[in-house]
């Protein structure tokens, strides 16, 4: 039966590759814009407290969207391919991120923000040098999270067209081929944890030596 | 100079404080003190504008602080709070540079203060420059805090219960540290804290806070010696009264039944009360009690086949104190005659009281031991 399975990925070896390579893209993409949109929306209600619990409830609720809904909604609006997948995508990593963001800000030691003000930092600067620092650790976390939710998600992006190793899922549940939904699955897992294995990695570099 | 005009601070419906009115002159070190909630940290932080009274103004060279940009003021203020103050990620050399960086000094000069100041504070830049702050032991790391309060070279510098985290060792330790370098900077520090021994020891003068209010502003020495009111005399507390010496009487170590003798007791007599009571010497008294001098088992000895009472040997001319002499001037004459005791007589030479070496240290170990 591995033998079989081992068989069945070398006659496929391109196609795995070309759908992996979809996937990571994707995923990666997706990831990218998520930090881009979830780190400042975390800074911005950290440092507006009275809009953390409506910003992190709207994206609790986003969470709780099932995700097929979510992309059969999303079609009438963006057509099918990579644009929609990619929103779903982001979509459904935010939330960590946000969460995280805002809980690692506001979770430094108030001592040491006063003790940045009182030296004459300004918000910008408190920000910069002590808050975003001291609470990195919380924040690669959170992207961390939404990175392997980001893998899993863009196997579900096959079914509008964007291709990825979700295809060959699909293509196997409808072809009853235990082998070629295999194909597809286990890329996808080794993928989640090669990304979050990296992301450690770089979690470790950036983290502030005085605080490891 | 700092003063304090009217400041009144209201959270919501309690007052904080009530109207303080304080002046601290430039180079003088002033620490407030009082029970928790009296409101002295609420008062230092208004110093660098990190709270704003609700009403009332502070100057500094007569200049309304709140016409000054928070920013700016904050750093030409030096600010030291506990331990946790140092920013965890960064450096020893990264934090002191802290405030010279946010000057906008170049580069090199930075680095030159932080060398220089770390010498100042008796850590060797070679060894502790790269640490960070959790390799340092808590004491290191409040050097560091004052380097780096130092740093940018401000003329005053606030400090809110700097060494409470300490162990009383090292907050001692400290204590004496910041007292010389005071000495050499002569800056003007505003020093927080809750401990007295601190207070008396660093402070040139003294604010004693309670409830939103100066209860006494005023020189150590003139607070241990005329506290205002009986919450300012229980706040120093009785115990504190060795660390001004004058204040501590002759009545107060005394003891105040020694062994004497009338002068008609013969030399046997005398030596069976020496004896007895374990001493080596009796003061010698009169039937009204008067004193009229001494007689030392030495005496007895080298007498002893040529006389038979103390009145024919006894010391006539013995150092005496009064019962409300000082400590002070009670240990001057004993290293001045070189004498172990003193007896203690009042103005009709009536004998009070007797002070020895032994009830000396006795009395100056059970207040150290406190």
């Amino acid at each position: 039966m591995l033998v079989e399975y081992i068989n069945f990925m070398k006659d496929r070896a391109d196609d795995i590759l070309i759908l992996t390579t979809q996937h990571i893209q994707l995923s990666v993409m997706a990831l990218i814009i998520a930090i881009a949109i979830g780190v400042p929306l975390g800074i911005l209600i950290a440092k507006f407290p009275s809009t953390s619990s409506f910003v992190i409830g709207l994206a609790n609720a986003v969470q709780a969207i099932p995700s097929l809904a979510l992309l059969g909604f999303l079609v009438p609006f963006l057509g099918i391919g990579s644009t929609p997948s990619m929103v779903m995508i982001i979509v459904y990593s935010l939330l960590p991120i946000i969460k995280n963001t805002y809980t690692g800000l506001v979770n430094v030691d108030k001592a040491i923000l006063e003790a940045g003000k009182g030296m004459g930092m300004t918000e910008i600067q408190l920000m910069r040098m002590v808050q975003l620092p001291l609470a990195l650790p919380f924040i690669m976390a959170g992207i961390r999270i939404a990175a392997v939710t980001a893998v899993g998600f863009t196997t579900l992006a096959a079914l509008i067209g964007a291709g990825g190793l979700g295809q060959l899922i699909f293509r196997g549940i409808s072809m009853v081929n235990n082998q070629m939904i295999l194909a597809g699955a286990i890329p996808a897992m080794i993928l989640a944890l090669l990304i979050d294995y990296i992301l450690l990695l770089v979690e470790k570099i950036v983290t502030p030596k005085g605080i490891k | 100079m700092i003063r304090f005009e009217n400041i009144v601070k209201t959270y919501g419906e309690t007052e904080i404080l009530k109207g303080i009115n304080l002046e601290i002159k430039d180079n003088e070190l002033v620490v407030l003190i009082g029970p928790s909630g009296c409101g002295k940290t609420t008062s230092l932080k208004m110093i660098n504008r990190l709270i704003e009274p609700t009403s009332g103004k502070i100057y500094i060279n007569g200049q309304d602080i709140s016409q000054i940009d928070p920013i700016q003021l904050r750093r030409n203020i030096g600010y030291v709070i506990q331990q946790i103050g140092l920013l965890p990620h960064m450096t020893v050399e990264q934090n002191i540079e802290l405030v010279p960086l946010l000057k906008n000094w170049p580069k090199k000069k930075r680095i030159e203060r932080a060398k220089e100041l770390m010498h100042l504070v008796g850590m060797p830049p070679k060894e502790y420059m790269n640490r960070y702050p959790k390799e340092l032991s808590g004491g290191q790391q409040q050097r560091i805090g004052v380097a780096r309060a130092l740093a940018a070279d401000p003329d005053i510098i606030l400090m809110d219960e700097p060494f409470s985290a300490l162990d009383p060792i090292t907050r001692s330790q400290l204590q004496e540290e910041l007292f010389e370098l005071q000495q050499k900077l002569q800056k003007t520090i505003v020093f927080v804290t809750h401990d007295m021994d601190e207070a008396l020891k660093l402070g040139d003068r003294i604010c004693i806070m309670k409830d939103g209010k100066v209860v006494q502003f005023d020189t150590p020495e003139k607070i241990l010696k005329n506290p205002a009111n009986e919450f300012v005399e229980n706040f120093i507390g009785k115990k504190r009264m060795w660390i001004q010496p004058e204040h501590v009487l002759a009545r107060d170590i005394m003891i105040t039944n020694p062994i004497k003798a009338l002068p008609s007791r013969t030399l046997a007599q005398a030596i069976e009360i020496m004896s007895n009571s374990g001493v080596d010497s009796i003061l010698v008294v009169n039937k009204e009690n008067q004193l009229l001098g001494i007689v030392t088992a030495e005496d007895i000895r080298a007498n002893k086949n040529n006389a038979k009472r103390i009145e024919e040997i006894y010391t006539r001319d013995v150092f005496t104190v009064k019962p409300d002499d000082s400590i002070l001037d009670v240990l001057k004459l004993m290293a001045q005659k070189n004498i172990g005791y003193v007896p203690v007589v009042n103005e009709n030479n009536l004998l009070k009281g007797l002070i020895t070496r032994s009830a000396l240290v006795n009395y100056l170990g059970a207040n150290y031991a406190e």
